[in-house]
């Protein structure tokens, strides 16, 4: 693709030295970023780079201490012109922006809905939003409740809404983060074709092959700082790496290609024949001081397997033997006093309770042996939650700032610990990099590999290429079965193949 | 991990830091109302000379010794992000059919005449039983605990007046009224009992599982399950405390009061809903600390007192006294910093 005729107009976005402070932190210093009319630019960095409060600055939530904002060389509309701003910019969040309980219909045209003489008139309502829908080439139903579309459509919707407004330029927050490797490569298709109708978008991820997929140009941020903008072309992977980490390092995830497998260590996890509400006759054993993968499409019942192991789920048939010992169905405390630790699939939804703080979250598991009767010992409870800081490196304040406060990848790091705070056997990890930065996925496969040394037994059920690195061996599941086994070594075109079922 | 960025060292760095310090950053918080209980105090100076003497602290303190376990009660179960409207007629009813099991027909009993320690464990076994009840409905059946206890207030209300015939209840021995008339170092007991709710209740949410489970139901009901916590059990156990608690506060009405009439307790929850939220209790579950909800229930004990002493006239005190509750709840807002959810 060529850039030279538009490369002369103005961009069609312009962040010219933006700060901003909060308090004594600084979210972004002298910050630019130019995004010409019709590409695709990626905007990456760590956690806490500053990605979201730039990305609040370009839509107008926030107000630059200093600097300014220029769309197509006009200076930005003022904060309160919100109807200004819609029509320059959109961003469509990982957290959905629609109302779950309307209509496709009512949510595209939300608080401007058609009306003859004072009242809505339904009948227009509907068919301008099928007409808009048609327009972008979006198929889904005006009809249908908006809280049944897939994640994926809900996202098209969203766009859909924001080109409504006049808005040409897009910004995509994570849009990858909850999909699986089907659904991204038709979003990919869709955004290349609103791409080829004079879309401009700002795309965000943790993915850097995603980047160097869809987009042309990359910025990166660092430490609230703007690093670098260059062509996707001349900027690879290391360098990309080496830009938003500011440090020329080898990004080392645990590889469990190079290790001979354990094959006389004792089972630690049995599992025979379970069957449950999306899988059925599971089998597989697990060693001390092995690490073994389950992988597959969102639906393929890998997460339900997980959460069987972890007293999460129910199962019907089939048993989980943990060292010999029975394992019964749905019982999470079981499951604890068998020694099972777990990392919840979403770390919002079950790993964390986010006004309490790191002490809290951390002990949780285990609360009822920090002390005598039930009691928590102040003392203790430090102790431990200061260990757990320091061996899993969590950035924070301490032990008592809320969880609510920490980045994505601390976030994380404090679930992990939560789940090793029992000094499990077995370990159960879903996901357990989702939506973190590369930095901190380093760090927390780094402990998977540590534990796994220490000999615990690691279940890691993920759909991360870098997760499944770990392990010894990755099962793959589809519709509910087990259909594959890959031994460590695997090339990435040979699981991706293995899972999609091609 | 193997290398270090300066953040990391930030972070060894403060969590190596005395604990008493962050510690201390987060009681602050608790301490919002404080500035209002002071203006409040000054102003009641002004109002009247027999405002700060002992005399008067003591009725202040004896007069909010029922709202108090009441709104303990209703603490315990909004942290865990649930509601019970019904607390307020349990406070009238548990007392009602305890005393009606031991005095005679002739003063509207049942005619039962049990012995008064049965009538006294009754008002205990009442109000879990209402709990157990309430519970049930809300984690078993899951039901919305909204609306289930409000029904269940309408349920007990009802019945209250039904089995009084809408009569007030005189002439119960002395153990009925031992709440208030027995006094330990001149105040009385209900006083001390209040107190010692509280103190037990602030230790355990702090310094108990249990407590700190309430906490994590309160804030992340599936988080909370995930880490092995029995969600439903404690649900349900602190429904049971809770209507156990708003019996004995119901005593202490009774008490009070010096009889037990058909609507003891009656309107009592907005108080009780005000008391709680002043004092920082988050209606979204998993936010607020005893100290808060104590200094709720002291304010407004206050501003009941002062608009007494004050001699506004009896028909507008409750106009000015839902007046000073939206004043208190913007001055918390306003001292805490957060918005009240």
């Amino acid at each position: 693709m060529s850039f030279t005729a538009q490369a002369a107009a103005p961009p069609i976005v312009e962040a010219i030295g933006v700060s901003k402070r909060y308090g004594p932190t600084i979210a972004l210093h002298e910050a630019q970023l130019r995004v010409v009319a019709g590409e695709s630019h990626a905007l990456v960095g760590r956690n806490g780079a500053g990605k979201s409060t730039l990305v609040g600055i370009l839509t107008g939530l926030r107000a630059p201490d200093t600097g300014m904002v220029r769309f197509a060389g006009e200076p930005a509309p003022p904060i309160a012109d919100r109807e200004g701003w819609r029509q320059r910019v959109a961003c469509v969040y990982q957290h959905s922006t629609i109302i779950p309980d309307l209509t496709v219909a009512e949510n595209l045209f939300i608080n401007r809905q058609p009306e003859k003489r004072g009242f809505i008139s339904w009948p227009t309502l509907k068919r301008e939003a099928r007409a808009l829908l048609d327009r972008w080439n979006v198929a889904v139903s005006e009809d249908m409740r908006a809280g049944d579309l897939r994640i994926e459509a809900r996202q098209l919707v969203e766009i859909a809404r924001a080109l409504s407004y006049g808005a040409r330029f897009i910004i995509l927050d994570e849009p990858t983060a909850q999909l699986d490797g089907e659904e991204i490569k038709r979003l990919f298709v869709r955004i290349r074709e609103l791409q080829a109708a004079g879309v401009t978008f700002l795309f965000i991820s943790h993915h850097l092959q995603e980047v160097y997929e869809i987009c042309q140009t990359v910025t990166v941020l660092r430490d609230a700082r703007h690093i670098v903008t260059a062509p996707v072309a001349d900027l690879p992977k290391d360098r990309l790496i080496e830009a938003m980490t500011g440090e020329q390092v080898h990004f080392g995830f645990a590889d469990a290609a190079g290790r001979s497998p354990v094959r006389d260590a004792p089972v630690a996890l049995e599992v025979k024949g379970i069957s449950g509400e999306d899988f059925e006759d599971v089998s597989f054993t697990v060693r001390k001081g092995e690490t073994i993968g389950i992988s597959g499409a969102t639906s393929s019942g890998r997460v339900g397997v997980a959460e069987a192991v972890a007293g999460l789920a129910r199962f019907g048939k089939g048993e989980i033997r943990i060292e010999g010992r029975r394992l019964p169905s749905g019982n999470v405390p079981a499951a604890l006093a068998l020694g099972v630790g777990c990392v919840p699939k979403s770390r919002h939804d079950q790993g964390l309770v986010l006004p309490l703080s790191v002490a809290d979250n951390g002990t949780m598991t285990k609360a009822g042996r920090m002390g005598p009767l039930g009691f928590i010992a102040p003392r203790r409870r430090a102790e431990t939650t200061n260990r757990m800081i320091r061996e899993l490196g969590v950035v924070t304040q301490g032990p008592e700032q809320p969880v609510s406060g920490l980045s994505g990848g601390n976030q994380q790091k404090v679930v992990m610990g939560r789940a090793l705070a029992t000094d499990p056997s077995v370990l159960v990890l879903l996901d357990p990099t989702a939506g973190v930065d590369v930095k901190s996925k380093e760090a927390l496969l780094a402990v998977v590999e540590r534990m796994r040394r220490e000999g615990k037994a690691i279940l890691v059920v993920s759909g991360e290429i870098e997760d499944l690195r770990t392990c010894d061996r990755v099962l793959v599941m589809r519709h509910g079965r087990v259909v594959a086994e890959k031994k460590a070594g695997w090339s990435d075109n040979e699981l991706v193949a293995a899972i999609e079922g091609i | 991990m193997t290398t270090r960025d300066t953040a990391g060292g930030i972070a060894a760095a403060s969590a190596g830091r005395p604990a008493f310090l962050s510690a201390a950053a987060l009681r602050l918080r608790d301490l919002a109302l404080l500035p209002a209980l002071a203006v409040l105090v000054v102003v009641g100076t002004f109002v009247s000379p027999a405002f700060l003497t002992q005399a008067n602290i003591y009725t202040i303190l004896t007069s909010s010794a029922a709202l108090a376990l009441v709104v303990l009660a209703e603490s315990l179960i909004i942290i865990t992000g649930k509601f019970d409207l019904s607390l307020e007629s349990i406070a009238g009813f548990a007392p009602a059919i305890g005393a009606m099991l031991v005095i005679p027909a002739a003063t509207n009993g049942f005619g039962t005449e049990l012995p008064t320690y049965v009538g006294i464990l009754a008002i205990l076994a009442i109000g879990g039983l209402v709990g157990l009840v309430n519970g049930f409905l809300v984690v078993h059946l899951k039901l919305n605990a909204f609306i289930v206890t409000l029904a269940m207030l309408i349920i007990l209300r009802g019945m209250l007046v039904g089995a009084t015939n809408g009569r007030t209840l005189f002439d119960m021995p002395d153990a009925f009224y031992a709440l208030m008339i027995v006094t330990v170092l001149g105040l009385p007991l209900a006083v001390w009992l209040a107190a010692l709710a509280f103190a037990v209740a602030g230790v355990m949410l702090r310094y108990h599982r249990l407590g700190r489970a309430l906490y994590a139901i309160g804030g992340n009901a599936e988080a909370a399950r995930a880490a092995g916590i029995r969600v439903e059990r404690v649900v349900w156990g602190v429904y049971v405390i809770a209507g156990m608690l708003a019996a004995v506060g119901g005593l202490a009405i009774t008490g009070y009061v010096g009889a037990v009439s058909a609507n003891q307790g009656n309107g009592m929850i907005f108080t009780v809903f005000a008391a709680a939220v002043i004092g920082g209790i988050s209606l979204e579950g998993g936010r607020g600390t005893m100290f808060g909800a104590l200094t709720g229930v002291l304010l407004l004990g206050l501003v009941q007192n002062l608009l007494t002493l004050a001699q506004v006239p009896s028909f507008w005190i409750q106009a000015i006294y839902g007046a000073i509750i939206l004043g208190a709840l913007m001055v918390a807002r306003v001292t805490s910093g957060r918005a009240q959810t």
